[in-house]
Formats: C-alpha cells, structure tokens, sequence
C-alpha cells in the first residue's frame, strides 16, 4: 500500500465521530463609516490613504509623490506616460530593479486595512513584493466592513491571490517594529471616486 | 539539530540564572499577551468566533479523509503536484528528490514548523543542499546554529546585542551596532540576494482548502512570496491536519489568526495560492508523522485543531520563565507539551509537567483546545505508562498518601507551618526545590480549616 492509502486508512480508522459544521460563521461588523474605519486601521500600520477624484487628479498625485523617483512601473494605461519600468518582460527576476508601482487592485478591508489584488489584476505575483515602494488604487466605493464580507464578494478563480495590509514589516529583533523588511517599504493607497475600467 | 536532550527543569534552571534576562523575557512575551487582549476585545463577536472555529476544526477531524481526498483532487485539476508522506524522513526524501530531480543545489525556505519537527533542514544539508531560512527571526535563530524559540517569534529569547554580534560576523554589520532598524535592512540585503538567485522555494502552510484545491499563507515579511514567485518549484509542506473545508471559512480563522498571535487586524501578507504560476512547478507534501496517531487518541486528538498562533505560549507563565528551548521540541510551550509526548513519550514525558495547570492557555485558545486537561491527561498516561522519572512518581504517590487522609493533611499542614516559622533554613536552601528562583513565602499562622472551626464555634 503506497503513503496516501495508508494514511487515508488510518485516518479514516481513528477519525471521532461525526460532527456537523457550525450554523453561523459570519458576523457583520457596524462602523460608523467604512472608509473612515479603513483609513484609520490604515493609519496605524503606516499606510496613507489619499482620495482622488480621477485619473487625472491621480496621475497628478503620482507625479507629485515620485517625481525624484526612477524606475516607476504601473498596471493602470492611463498611468503609462507616467512609468520609466515597462512590465513587459519575461523573467520575474528582472522586476528588483523597480523602486515604485502603482497597481490596480480590486477591493479593500476596513477591519483590516487589507487590499485584494490578484492575478486578474498582475502581469507578475512578484511585483508587489518585490518592488521598494507600493501604492494600490481601487475605487472609493470599494470597501467592505470586515473579512466575512471580503470572501463573499471573494468570486477570484485566477490561480493567485492576496491579502495585503500595509507595507512589510517585522519585530524578530527585540519585538521593535521595523517597516520594510523584505517586501515594500511603503504603502500608500489611493481611492478614486470616478474609475471607468474596474 | 539533534542535541542530547535536557529535562525541561534543569533546561528552566539554567535559563533562570539571569534574573534581569528573565524578567525581560517574561515582560515581552506579556506585553504581546495583552495586545491580543486588546485586539480581540474590539470585536464583540470574538467569543462567537472561536466557537465556529473551534467547531469547524471538530468538523475537520471528523470528516478528514473526505476533506483531504477532496483536496487532493481540486488541487491536482489545478495544476499542482501532491505527495504524500507517513513520517519525517519519507518528507524529507521527497523535497531532496524534487530538489535532485531539477538539479537544485540551493533552496530559500519560509517559516515551516512541519520542517523544524522533521529536521529537514539538517537533513539537506547532510545531503549537500544548502537551505536559507528567509523569515528574519529564522534566519537568526539559523545563523546561530539554534531551532526557534517560538513558533511565531523565533527569536524571541534573543537581546538585540546578541543579534547585533551575530550579524556582524555572518552579514558585515559594523561592530557593536545594536538599532533594529540597522539590522533588519542588513538581513534585507543579505536575503534579498538569496530570493534573486535561489530556483526552489518551500513555505508553510496555514491553511488548505478542500472546496478549492488551494492554500493560504501567512506573513508579516512578505518572505514567502518573495522566495515562492520567483523560485521555479515551489513545495508547500503541511501536515494533513492543516485543511479546512471551504473557502469562506478563513474569514472565520484569519480574523483569529493575527489577532491571537501578536494583536495585529491580520498579517501583513494572506497569500492565496491555487495553481502554479506559467512555467512553474507547485507541490504539496501532505504529511502524518504521528498525526493519524493523535487523532486516534481521544483525550488528545483536539490538539490537532491547533493553527499555531503562539498565544498559549505568550500567557504562560511557565513558558515565559523558562524560554522556548527548555521544551526541546519544535513547538514549544503547552501546546507544544501535549503535542510532543505524541511523538516521542520517553524523551518527552517532562513536558506535561512544565506548566501550573492554570488554564490560561485554554482560555486564549482561538479554536479552544483543552489544553491544560490535556496536559493533566497526559500527566497520567505517562506515569501509568512508566515514562517518568521514579523520583516523580514517589513524590506523586506520597502526596496522594498525604491528600487521601484528612487527619494526616491536616497533621502535615501544620508541621509544615511551624516549620517554616521556627527553623526558616530547612525549607529556604537550595535542597527545596520550591525555593529556586523564589523567596519562600511567610507561613499563615494558621490553615483556613483552623480558622472555620474556630469561627464557626464562636
């Protein structure tokens, strides 16, 4: 008998009786408003949220934040003129060069702080780990109170996602907070009222 | 890293013997305690939340073989490669395979306490491969030749002037220097070099989903990502208890997970993985080693409920004064204690024993495991089985000699009393094991029981 069949055996041999799965797993969480709620949570781990009107006002906002900034590189058309770092490479290894991105991501967690950004919206998983600096945008409207109402809204069936809350970080040494560890340094996320494409 | 084993006591006494670093050691690991007090007490369904996760994980063991076949089956439709291995060496020879079979040399690893219990990384090494633990703590704890302290804080029985040292012979940091900050942009550095030229990967697993074939992975760092999406194979290595049934039950163990473990909403990165990115290689190593054993047992079997939060390590006061390495065991703490005696109950039937049974653990447990009762449990199936010392075992028989007859108790209180009060230097040397690392207290004039019979008569 190979491993699996043996363990599948034993397993089903030693398993406790049958239990049923609990009734309710979601709870509704009642802020007074979501986005206040996400720009607050946002705020404490280091992550500024800045809301712009469109495109135009957020490529004016890129401009400003990044100006001294080489190797830029973004997923959204309207912000190509704006990138020196063009995605269009074979080999993930290439993106280490790249200082900012500025990403389309889906959806954004109030109770959390955490963006959904997946392969629907990515060239390259690495891209949000590998650059030094990050920055998402996702429309205004598209915050959902805690993580019962993230996984119904949830429909992803690329084969990668994730969660991500606020820039790298760590505290192995001595329990002190230390902001960039092997992700990006930065976070900044903006929300835009008015975005034709998502 | 096989070293020969120190009892739990002796290991504590020695970790004991600085009373400043104790102190230290035991404020810090409070001080996380109590963000996750606050954290959880912002949500007024917590309790609500356990509950469900408590009794999904019931569901989980209950209904593992399904689960798992049904993973097994969504995960392989998606493109991933799944292996199955009974016991740490069948593990470690299938990652050394995959490893021979690409001709790699050189692999980047996330934290993996499946790999910790298996000794994988000793064992590739043996074989010629080089493995870089990438979380900082681990690469810490790896670069002085040590297994972590904590299953979520690696490093924690580690002064920043220890690391500093460490990091000034291994990575070239300026000597002396101590600022976190410093450091940890070195050891970025260092691993960021390690992620650009290493083509395999493995992580962890926190959590394995039976409806859709994928898994979810959990860090502050972003080192599992890091080394996953640019490595060409990419292992996951998870024990089997690791599964859930569907998807929308992680809004139930992430709302948990972070916020049992160190206070924060949810970790900086829950990375979802379900099919290998184009031109790569993704597999899953599902492992037993003792596993199917526990959950045949059923005073102990809960304890596979556990997703490995470190809460019940960070409450107990055992645990915080006697440091991680005292259990000799790749997850420390109580419920690495109830976990351990699984695997081995000879070299690890100290381990029931290293805690006051105060059920602190169990009530910060997020899937509400029972693990004080099954530390006392496990306490008499050790005994019964002859795992303990006979030193323990007579005091354990007197005490119930002493306990079983009121007259005597009593009689034995107050010898005891008069003792302490008269000639102070029986108890208070270093022959009382009670008075180590303690200052004896002041005896009470007289037992409650004397102070009821008096009171009541008047």
């Amino acid at each position: 008998m190979n491993s699996r069949d043996k363990m599948l055996q034993q397993i089903k041999l030693n398993m406790p009786s049958e239990t049923i799965l609990p009734e309710k797993i979601r709870f509704d969480s009642h802020f007074e408003s979501t986005e206040s709620k996400f720009v607050e949570t946002l705020s404490a781990i280091y992550t500024e949220v800045i809301v712009v009107k469109d495109l135009n006002e957020l490529k004016a906002k890129a401009d400003e934040l990044y100006a001294s900034v080489t190797n830029r590189a973004t997923t959204i058309p309207f912000l190509n003129s704006w990138a020196d770092f063009s995605l269009n490479i074979a080999d993930p290894h290439e993106l280490e060069l790249i200082e900012i991105a500025i990403l389309e991501a889906e959806f954004g967690v109030a109770e959390n702080g955490a963006v959904w950004i997946s392969e629907r919206h990515l060239p390259h998983r690495a891209l949000p780990f590998i650059t030094q600096n990050l920055a998402f945008v996702i429309p205004r409207n598209a915050i959902v109170n805690n993580m019962h109402d993230a996984y119904e809204r949830l429909s992803d069936t690329t084969g990668w996602g994730c969660f991500i809350a606020g820039p790298s970080k760590t505290a192995d040494i001595e329990q002190s907070l230390v902001i960039g560890a092997h992700g990006a340094r930065s976070m900044v996320i903006f929300l835009i009222e008015d975005y034709p494409v998502l | 890293m096989s070293r020969t084993i120190i009892e739990h006591a002796t290991a504590s006494e020695t970790f004991n013997k600085d009373e400043s670093y104790v102190d230290w050691h035991d404020e810090t690991l409070w001080f996380v305690r109590q963000k996750r007090d606050k954290s959880s007490k912002l949500l007024p369904e917590w309790e609500q939340l356990r509950e469900a996760a408590s009794t999904i994980k019931n569901y989980v063991l209950s209904h593992m073989d399904t689960l798992l076949v049904s993973f097994e089956q969504k995960a392989k439709e998606n493109g991933i490669h799944i292996h199955w291995a009974t016991d740490a060496a069948e593990h470690n020879e299938i990652v050394l395979g995959l490893l021979r079979q690409h001709n790699i040399g050189k692999m980047v690893k996330s934290k993996s306490m499946l790999t910790e219990e298996c000794h994988m990384n000793e064992f590739l090494s043996k074989s010629g491969i080089e493995v870089i633990d990438t979380d900082l703590g681990e690469r810490i704890v790896q670069l002085r030749n040590e297994p972590p302290s904590h299953i979520v804080l690696p490093a924690i029985h580690l002064k920043k002037k220890d690391i500093g040292d460490l990091f000034h012979e291994h990575l070239g940091t300026e000597a002396g220097a101590t600022d976190p900050q410093y450091l940890t942009e070195a050891a970025r550095q260092h691993l960021r070099d390690k992620f650009l030229t290493r083509r395999a990967a493995l992580t962890g697993v926190n959590f394995a989903i039976a409806e859709t074939g994928g898994f979810v992975v959990a860090t502050n760092e972003g080192n599992a990502d890091m080394g996953a999406h640019l490595a060409d194979i990419h292992i996951a290595s998870m024990g089997f208890e690791k599964i859930i049934p569907k998807q929308e039950h992680l809004g139930v163990f992430l709302r948990l997970l972070a916020r049992s473990a160190t206070g924060q909403p949810v970790t900086t990165y829950s990375s979802h993985f379900k099919k290998p990115r184009e031109g790569q290689e993704m597999h899953i190593i599902i492992v037993d080693n003792g596993r199917t054993t526990q959950l045949g047992r059923p005073d102990f079997r809960n304890s596979l409920k556990c997703i490995r939060c470190g809460a019940c390590m960070n409450t107990c006061p055992v645990y915080r004064r006697s440091g991680g390495h005292s259990y000799h065991n790749a997850v420390a703490g109580p419920i690495g204690s109830i976990l351990a005696p699984n695997l081995d109950m000879t070299k690890n039937a100290d381990l029931p024993f290293a805690s006051t049974l105060c059920g602190s653990c169990s009530n910060v447990c997020p899937v509400k495991i029972d693990i004080h009762d099954q530390l006392y449990k496990w306490r008499q199936v050790l005994v019964k089985g002859g795992h303990v010392p006979q030193s323990k075992e007579l005091g354990i028989k007197a005490m119930s000699v002493i306990l079983s007859q009121p007259r005597f108790y009593q009689w034995s209180g107050r010898l005891g009393r008069s003792v302490m009060r008269t000639i102070p230097f029986v108890v208070n040397n270093g022959l009382n094991p009670w008075f180590k690392q303690r200052d004896m207290p002041e005896p009470p004039k007289e037992s409650f029981r004397d102070w009821y019979v008096r009171n009541r008569k008047a």
